[in-house]
């Protein structure tokens, strides 16, 4: 690792201010992908900006039905929250699937959607539940968020606070590993709410996480596995590697699509 | 309880293990210690122009950084392969020089071609990256088809079309015949995946050189220190043996990638006597995957013909097997005298042919893994005997016992004499386990629940007991396969064992104990065991090979027979009684059918003290053996593998595996189980998981965890192990060895199980669920 300059953040203002003092500062929200990528010396960054002891930065709230996840809430703690699991279970169950529980522990929801791996989960998440990304200067809707391969629509002074996310009446997500990283090779939430049937796709478009518009429409009109089922997935857009051609991915799509609506 | 033969002894290393208080050459600190890192090559295949250390030597910290020509320059050899292979026309070997630091070329992604000497590790690793090198990029070739193919970039001079030797066994115009005579002739082509070892402790060396006494230490992650030494000093020209001490401490995990004598083992001791600080490096995951020698990698094309009824008339075999950039130590060998000489399997084949070219690419060396050649060999026999009965509609079960050999010795026509086997017994005893006769209406059950079911057989045979030490010489191995052992009993009776034979989780301190226990018939603890240390042990060649039982501990009880026949004279002396009356047991030396008797111990002081001992009898009750041995051991037994296949997304589960081993004697029954678990585990990486992909560039693609894919607890079943066991006849305690079968014999019984469940035989390893997938949708 090369040297860095850690900073713990008091507050909000502080963590932005320190941001934009650096030269190149990067939050440090659990570190669980930033820190191993130094180790490697793929990233060094000047300047690390510790948001985790924030006030009010972590744990979970509601609402009324909407549900208020501080940006430095661990994965264990949305996984193990009586609120998300009464409210969105399935969330419950996402948090609950990443990675291993070292990295629940330590890894965040803000964290994980700031650096948008293609592969995470939370974006599907929050794609298919409309959630809404609130950050030191605005909120963000999250059709708006996530904008391609580890890109998003924050600022590189602008630091996540909390993430709100409203119930959904229906929701499942159903995640095939990829078989050496367990990362979503293809992760699929699929949900229907106020917002309507949306339909999410992490670990398989070439620009990270999408929507599946046929899916939509098919579930839209019948929530049903049988429904998901008869979906042709095009392979267009699809990543292809060793692990899995975009034809596989495509499949995948579809057979994850129907587990998620059979775990709803 | 007995502590004796057979005992289910609890393992005595293991407090250390599972404390964390093993002490592995990481864990070496000396005063001022300084460290090293690597600048190792970015490029498959380049020319070194030039190399800039200034920017890294201006830096506070660096000591030293070092290259190719200083080390050439101060003397230090090139690395050498240590087992001479004649191609089929005479010529010998094409060995390419290999330098520990590339001089003016590099050939894989990784090559060192520099050392920076810093005096933290994290100082060292950022300066590395601040020498610049001057590299001219040339094309690379990472497929071995493609290596020897025209037009690839040649890679060593010496060796045209990148061809180390064109080698051949066996009798190749008879083979045409009796194929051109044959009523069924099957083709088959395999892949043998190319796997990294991945051993839990990554390697590391602490060189500390003396220069008062002009001596060296190493402490490194080795499974034969003594070999190390040898090389070190023979060939490499580091320091004569008599001033290198080479010391291998608790070292966690092999599978054969620490037999061999590495680049950063030979620069640690050449920079710890160029900056006079003792110099320490510890390898980590991603520096393992581009530096530690790769396994398997073969292509291979096979003919086997049947008579009308059914027995094997002939088998023919080509296989290209990629040797990576450089020769390693035992490179030359693994894919002639340790796979073609398997290629009888179980079965009475009069006729073999195999001819094996071996192949220079742009990527990491290769050498022996876990089975080494033995996998490759089994997995193409067992492939090719599945394959067949489904070609001819015969029971898979049925084809094997047509061709089992039946007769013991048996010769084979691929040199090996097979001793003793009950290939039938072990085919009986996994078929009664695993229930086959209930399979049908599992797979059924299956079906019902839209699942794909499958049962794949393998029946494997392997040679270990490695090895004659004549008969390889005869073959062209550079050294002698025997193994070494002192028994020391010492004043007080207590008993050390100093082994040539290396631990690095087989667990010798429990199992060596356990012989020298129920020979004396002594408490277990105590007996000690001393090995890894060349300044403690006498000369020894390690451990691999799944050797150490059968030549260790043969090496082990040669001692204590002489020390048996020392001790007998002792107590026959002072007992006044005839050395055949004289009997061992319960602490006690007795003189059988009286009441006297002397305390074990008190022979061991008769002996030191020395004040009553027969005439002409030295003091001292020590004695060393060196054991040979007769013959290759021959574990054999049978795998059966039963998978749940789900057709959506290619997901294959593995509901059900067998085994039925024939190891001989078992020492330990806890310790052989685990040796088989940990096998199979390793097998089933091969068949389903791993697999190391270079890019067309030949990039690594597959350079960490991320990528490549190990095996988890949660991707392996619980295992039904058995054993039906018949004795070696030539080594004293009838042992067989066990470390490698698991790794041999599963890979093909997983993938005869999913081709059984998905009805499409076009499958190669690793069966991933992309894979298993395409091949479904290819059969539609």
């Amino acid at each position: 690792m090369y040297p860095t300059k850690y900073h713990k953040a008091a507050s909000i203002d502080d963590a932005v201010a320190a941001l934009g003092a650096g030269e190149e500062a990067l939050v440090l929200a659990g570190g669980q992908t930033l820190l191993a990528t130094m180790k490697q010396h793929l990233a060094s960054p000047s300047d690390l900006v510790d948001i985790r002891a924030i006030d009010g930065m972590s744990g979970v709230s509601t609402d009324g039905d909407m549900l208020v996840i501080g940006a430095a809430t661990t994965h264990a703690e949305v996984a193990g929250s009586a609120d998300v699991q009464r409210l969105c279970p399935a969330l419950a169950g996402l948090a609950r699937g990443i990675g291993d529980p070292a990295v629940r522990h330590v890894g965040t929801i803000g964290g994980s959607i700031a650096n948008n791996d293609p592969a995470a989960d939370y974006p599907a998440g929050l794609l298919a539940l409309g959630a809404t990304v609130v950050t030191s200067k605005r909120q963000i809707g999250a059709d708006d968020f996530f904008q391609g391969l580890f890109t998003t629509a924050l600022d590189d002074d602008e630091v996540i606070t909390s993430v709100r996310i409203p119930a959904a009446s229906r929701a499942g997500y159903a995640k095939f590993r990829q078989p050496a990283s367990l990362f979503a090779l293809v992760g699929v939430f699929a949900a229907q709410g106020a917002g309507g049937t949306r339909v999410a796709v992490t670990g398989a478009g070439e620009d990270g996480v999408f929507r599946h518009v046929g899916l939509e429409a098919a579930l839209g009109a019948d929530w049903s596995a049988a429904a998901a089922g008869g979906v042709g997935v095009a392979s267009e857009g699809l990543l292809a590697d060793i692990h899995a051609s975009a034809e596989y991915r495509a499949n995948l799509i579809g057979v994850m699509a129907k587990r998620a609506v059979e775990a709803s | 309880m007995s502590t004796g033969i057979g005992a289910r002894v609890q393992r005595k290393e293991d407090k250390r293990y599972i404390t964390g208080k093993g002490k592995y050459t990481d864990d070496v600190r000396n005063e001022s210690q300084a460290y090293a890192a690597f600048v190792r090559s970015p490029h498959a295949h380049a020319n070194v122009n030039g190399i800039d250390t200034s920017a890294a030597m201006a830096m506070d910290g660096v000591i030293d950084v070092l290259n190719g020509q200083q080390l050439t320059g101060d003397g230090i050899g090139n690395i050498i392969c240590g087992w001479a292979i004649t191609s089929k026309d005479g010529s010998p070997m094409n060995m390419g020089a290999w330098s520990a630091l590339a001089t003016s070329k590099v050939r894989y992604v990784g090559d060192a071609v520099a050392v920076v000497i810093a005096e933290t590790q994290a100082l060292a690793r950022i300066a590395a990256e601040a020498v610049e090198v001057d590299y001219e990029v040339l094309p690379a070739v990472a497929a071995s088809d493609k290596a020897l193919a025209g037009g690839a970039a040649l890679i060593h001079d010496n060796a045209p079309g990148n061809l180390i030797y064109d080698w051949e066994i066996g009798d190749g115009a008879a083979t045409d015949a009796a194929l051109a005579g044959a009523a069924h002739v099957t083709e088959l082509a395999v892949t043998n995946n190319r796997l990294s070892p991945n051993a839990m402790e990554p390697r590391a060396a602490v060189a500390t050189f003396d220069e008062c006494d002009d001596h060296y230490t190493l402490y490194t992650t080795s499974q034969n220190p003594h070999v190390a030494r040898l090389v070190l000093s023979a060939f490499y020209q580091v320091a004569p043996e008599n001033k290198l001490r080479v010391i291998a401490p608790d070292v966690g995990g092999g599978f054969g990638s620490k037999i061999f004598i590495y680049p950063e083992e030979i620069t640690c001791l050449w920079a710890s006597m160029k900056t006079n600080r003792s110099v320490k490096w510890t390898s980590d995951r991603s520096e393992a995957f581009i530096t530690d020698a790769h396994g398997r990698d073969h292509i291979t094309t096979a003919k086997m013909g049947f008579d009308a009824a059914g027995k094997i008339v002939g088998f023919k075999v080509d296989t290209i097997a990629n040797f990576g950039a450089y020769m390693s130590l035992f490179s030359s060998s693994v894919p002639t005298y340790l796979y073609a000489t398997l290629l009888s399997g179980q079965y009475n084949i009069e006729n073999i042919h195999c001819n094996v070219r071996a192949a220079y690419t742009n990527t990491v060396p290769v050498d022996a893994y876990r089975g080494a050649g033995r996998p490759e060999a089994c997995f193409l026999v067992e492939r090719m005997m599945e394959t067949a009965a489904r070609e001819m509609g015969k029971d898979p079960t049925d084809l094997r016992r047509a061709n089992f050999v039946q007769e013991f010795p048996h010769q084979t026509p691929v040199i090996m004499a097979y001793d003793a086997g009950d290939f039938g017994a072990n085919l009986d005893q996994a078929m009664a386990a695993a229930d086959v006769a209930g399979f049908a209406a599992r797979k059924a059950e299956s079906a019902g629940r839209g699942k794909l079911r499958g049962l794949g057989y393998s029946s494997y045979i392997e040679a270990c007991g490695i090895a004659p030490s004549a008969a390889v010489g005869s073959l062209g191995a550079g050294v002698g396969l025997w193994e070494s052992a002192e028994v020391r009993v010492n004043p007080v009776g207590t008993i050390e064992v100093l082994t040539g034979s290396h631990s690095h989780g087989q667990g010798h301190e429990t199992t060596f104990a356990q012989i020298v226990a129920e020979r004396f018939d002594l408490p277990l603890e105590n007996v000690s065991i001393v090995h890894g240390d060349t300044d403690k042990v006498q000369f020894g060649m390690g451990t691999y090979g799944s050797r150490s039982g059968a030549v260790g501990m043969s090496a082990i009880v040669k001692a204590m027979d002489k020390v048996e026949a020392k001790v007998r004279k002792i107590a026959a002396h002072v007992l006044e009684a005839s050395e055949d009356d004289i009997v061992i047991e319960g602490g006690q030396v007795k003189v059988a059918g009286t009441d006297k008797a002397m305390g074990w111990h008190e022979v061991g002081l008769s002996a030191y003290t020395a004040h009553n001992l027969p005439p002409d009898m030295e003091p001292g009750l020590k004695e060393g053996a060196f054991y040979d041995p007769a013959n290759f051991t021959f574990p054999a037994g049978t795998y059966i593998c039963e998978v749940e296949v789900d057709p959506e997304t290619g997901v294959t589960d593995i509901v059900q595996f067998t085994a039925s081993d024939d190891f001989g004697t078992i020492i330990n029954p806890n310790i052989v189980e685990g040796q088989v678990h940990g096998g199979i585990a390793q097998g089933i990486g091969q068949a389903m998981l791993e697999q190391v992909v270079y890019d067309d560039d030949a990039q690594l693609v597959t350079g960490s965890y991320m990528d490549y894919a190990m095996p988890r607890a949660s991707d392996v079943p619980s295992f039904s192990v058995h054993h039906a066991s018949t004795t070696c006849p030539n080594n004293p305690l009838g042992m067989k060895g066990c470390g490698e079968a698991g790794a041999i014999g599963s890979p093909p019984a997983v993938i005869n199980a999913i081709t059984d469940a998905i009805g499409s035989n076009d499958l190669a390893m690793p069966a991933t669920p992309q894979a298993v997938w395409n091949a479904i949708q290819a059969a539609k």
